[in-house]
């Protein structure tokens, strides 16, 4: 028997919450207590002593982040892009809580001395109405300007948006310089997922203790579930448990992705870990016992190697030969294997950015897991489910 | 401990593969011809191969730089 956790959910809203409804729920952002020098170096202090973690993928800790931005003229830039398909919790957060990130975008301006702030979000998203319905009620201290980012999966990564708002070119362009100390035009520039920033409004309201002991997470679940979507859940919460909340598995499960398409395939016994504790975004892919995860991650490996920005050799050429390998595999080419394993440890960390990382640590995950599977494509030229319901 | 290491700015790269020729005991290539650079920091007595290699890159992709 497990016990269903129904959390209080605090972020997400179940409708649109606009500005009087929104203050009404939260109360009014505590800016005002967070200004001036000293008010900004508490409100690092807090946000360190909360634990705040990016939320876009990448786990570092939000203090460092906003301790690092020095200097006039700042910009905050609230990335609220979401290129992975198998995410779409920044979105849902953007449509129905909009003043929540627009809080944690100014309480971050203001503990940064930011001027500016942009917030972005891919060409034609579905919540740019709710966004500047949003802005259009506000008055705030730090004007906020949207900004549409090409659809394309790479073109959300930070530096890539800090050349893209900068040059118009939406290719990242590698770890120096820090977009901290030399970001969009040059400024000083905090990139924050959308995410983090409506956890620094909670953070700012509730203080780090009160933050910690009822912090949630947002999953986007996918796949094989009854009730697909975004769950806000209780942080720390087993992945088996996590997909209750999204209405439990509709037909038997083999699998789980999570992590998005640069993520990790963990087999069905091993959903008692919690998201934490594999990288990548907050999101849980769920692959019943009647697919083939082989054909799955091919497809994924095929529009990764689509989405390079072909900027790196190891990317531009790596990653379409390992989609070729697995699509060879699936037609039963055996040596596609020892190719397999020859490329995919060699491509890792070798692109400017860690699209190419993300897409060998999915293909070597099917490998380990669906180890079965590779086998029987190879012999029978069709994944196990398909040659036992031959049998 | 101060010591030398090579980084690739990997979009700089263009496969033109003399930094392997260079430095054979230090960087390879892949099978399109990019360079993979052995772990770790320069081995002192290869520290001036490594700095000639670095100088021979018709791209600059190639940097040698003190570690500290």
């Amino acid at each position: 028997m497990t016990t269903v956790f129904t959390p209080m959910a605090r972020t997400l809203p179940s409708h649109r919450l606009d500005l009087a409804t929104h203050e009404r729920t939260h109360g009014i952002s505590p800016l005002a207590a967070f200004s001036g020098a000293e008010g900004r170096r508490r409100f690092v202090a807090e946000v360190g002593a909360a634990d705040l973690r990016g939320r876009g993928g990448a786990g570092f800790p939000t203090a460092r982040k906003l301790a690092a931005v020095q200097g006039r003229r700042a910009v905050v830039v609230a990335n609220g892009c979401e290129g992975d398909p198998l995410s779409h919790k920044d979105n849902t957060l953007l449509t129905l809580a909009p003043h929540l990130v627009l809080d944690g975008v100014q309480l971050a301006a203001q503990a940064v001395a930011a001027t500016e702030a942009v917030l972005c979000v891919h060409r034609g998203s579905t919540a740019i109405a709710s966004v500047l319905a949003a802005l259009a009620e506000r008055r705030d201290p730090v004007p906020v300007r949207v900004a549409e980012i090409p659809p394309r999966y790479v073109a959300s990564e930070e530096s890539a948006l800090v050349n893209y708002l900068t040059t118009g070119d939406a290719r990242p362009t590698g770890k120096e310089p820090r977009p901290a100390e030399r970001g969009v035009g040059g400024r000083p520039t905090l990139v924050d997922n959308v995410d983090t920033l409506a956890q620094l409004a909670l953070v700012a309201r509730a203080g780090a203790d009160a933050y910690r002991r009822s912090r949630t997470d947002l999953v986007t679940v996918s796949g094989a579930v009854r009730s697909p979507g975004v769950v806000e859940v209780q942080a720390g919460l087993p992945i088996a448990d996590l997909l209750v909340r999204a209405g439990g598995a509709a037909e038997p499960v083999q699998a789980v992705l999570v992590g998005g398409y640069g993520g990790t395939w963990l087999p069905w016994a091993a959903t008692g870990t919690h998201l934490g504790a594999v990288p990548g975004i907050a999101s849980v892919h769920v692959l019943p016992v009647s697919a083939c995860g082989l054909d799955f991650t091919t497809k994924m490996l095929a529009q990764l190697a689509g989405e390079s920005a072909r900027q790196c050799g190891p990317c531009m050429f790596g990653l379409p030969a390992i989609a070729g390998d697995f699509a060879a595999l699936l037609q039963g080419d055996a040596d596609a294997v020892a190719r397999l394993d020859r490329r995919l440890p060699l491509v890792t960390g070798r692109g400017t950015c860690a699209h190419p990382d993300g897409a060998v640590r999915l293909g070597a995950a099917a490998l380990a897991v669906f180890r079965d599977d590779v086998t029987s494509h190879i012999r029978h030229r069709r994944c196990l489910t398909r040659a036992r319901r031959a049998a | 401990m101060t010591g030398h290491r090579l980084t690739v700015d990997p979009i700089g790269c263009r496969a033109h593969g003399l930094c392997a020729e260079a430095l054979p005991e230090a960087i390879g290539l892949d099978e399109w011809g990019y360079p993979v650079l052995a772990n770790g920091p320069v081995p002192p007595g290869l520290v001036a191969e490594a700095r000639r290699a670095a100088a021979a890159c018709p791209a600059l992709a190639l940097r040698l730089r003190k570690v500290h």
